[in-house]
């Protein structure tokens, strides 16, 4: 007898699919798991430097709205050249000089201190364009896509813009950025739970650590998917069984998998047959959320 | 005249510093005093971002106006122009051999930033 497909009636919640290591298939996860979802999801594309979500969707998008950081500007003929914004500023973005007041406005990390302590307010908030988010519908998937302007070097404050399209009644897949320094945290904040997505290799196992001792740190409950998962070698799953991280789902090595993705076709084009088990893993995370165990 | 140089040591037999941000100090020479001061420049060695420019506000403190180092990225570039401090690139092993390029006038002003400059 075969199974029928679980139904699916996921709770609205935040789910971030993270990594460390890039390339181990965060993309392909998110957008197969708003594929397989019987209900509106949303995804957030966060991946701000690089998205590619709607590569395997190819939603139509709205009109780009930017997205903008404050950032200080200054009247010289205010300025008493006293130099407390420059001493103030703990990223180096302001310099004083005897007769100048130099202003690097992309170290600046807008938190206004320089503004407010100007004792001749010299300095006043402007909006500085860094990105831009865009927004559309493919079948029951709604995306966010933020993308950073080339040459910009900050890119959480694009994330945060894409995240505040969260909708609270929808479930919220969260496309993160890899690594494990601000973006991915940016990214990852807030989240009700994060899967991340690793690779049985050494490489795979030396990121995943890091991300592991990250989300600890910011004390989000988590989970392992372990992808192309009979390649390389046992190290990821004895390190997974020695800190009792459960690895709630493997996906093979498929060559179909591969020839898809330079269609621009997702992972369950490939194999259908995951459909299933994407749904158990959602309806898994869901229960969780209400008290279940893993 | 005073001139700066980046460097490890103490003293002009020390080592040109090819780095101007994150360069450990720098020796400022007085070509008309003959004596020379050492300014700590450690402050930026660990810096995540702006290193170049604190540098460069540091030596706008020592009255310097001619700056002789390896390189000197976008940012440090802008605040010494602004300051008045001239840069010449140079390639020398020690402050002694570069100060003898410099007096030969072997050496000659940089109108722009010799590398690009860097991100975390």
């Amino acid at each position: 007898m075969r199974l029928s497909p679980p139904q699916t009636t996921v709770q609205p919640m935040k789910l971030a699919i993270a990594s460390g290591k890039g390339g181990t298939g965060k993309t392909t996860l998110a957008v197969a798991l708003a594929q397989a979802c019987l209900s509106p999801v949303h995804l957030l594309d966060c991946d701000v430097e690089e998205p590619n979500s709607h590569l395997f969707l190819t939603p139509h998008f709205s009109k780009k709205q930017p997205v903008t950081v404050a950032v200080p500007q200054i009247d010289e003929t205010l300025c008493s050249h006293c130099g407390q914004c420059a001493d103030f500023c703990q990223f180096n973005a302001i310099v004083a000089l005897p007769k100048q007041t130099m202003i690097f406005s992309e170290l600046c990390h807008s938190c206004g201190g320089c503004i407010r302590i100007c004792p001749t307010n010299a300095l006043t908030e402007t909006d500085k364009p860094v990105g831009t988010i865009e927004r559309g519908q493919c079948d029951h998937i709604t995306l966010v896509k933020g993308t950073l302007d080339v040459g910009q070097a900050m890119s959480p404050p694009v994330i945060r813009a894409v995240k505040k399209q969260h909708d609270p009644k929808y479930l919220t897949i969260i496309d993160c950025p890899p690594g494990t320094s601000c973006p991915m945290i940016t990214a990852v904040r807030d989240a009700d739970f994060v899967l991340l997505v690793t690779e049985p290799t050494p490489f795979g196992l030396h990121d995943l650590t890091l991300a592991v001792e990250t989300l600890r740190q910011l004390k989000l409950p988590f989970g392992v998917i372990l992808n192309r998962c009979d390649i390389g070698d046992q190290g990821v799953v004895n390190y997974c069984h020695q800190e009792s991280i459960t690895i709630m789902l493997q996906i093979p090595d498929a060559r179909q998998v591969a020839v898809a993705y330079s269609r621009g076709k997702g992972l369950l084009d490939a194999l259908p047959d995951l459909k299933p088990q994407l749904q158990r893993l959602l309806n898994t995370i869901s229960q969780s959320q209400q008290g279940g165990q893993i | 005249m005073k001139i700066a140089f980046t460097t490890t040591g103490d003293t002009l037999d020390a080592e040109l510093d090819p780095r101007f941000g994150r360069a450990n100090r720098f020796l400022i020479y007085d070509s008309d005093q003959k004596n020379l001061v050492i300014i700590d420049n450690n402050q930026n060695l660990n810096a995540a971002q702006g290193a170049g420019i604190q540098a460069a506000t540091t030596l706008c403190k020592t009255g310097a106006t001619v700056l002789i180092t390896g390189h000197c990225g976008p940012k440090a570039f802008k605040v010494l122009t602004a300051a008045g401090v001239k840069i010449y690139p140079c390639k020398a092993k020690t402050l002694t051999e570069a100060l003898a390029q410099f007096n030969n006038h072997e050496l000659s002003e940089t109108r722009e930033a010799t590398n690009e400059g860097h991100w975390i």
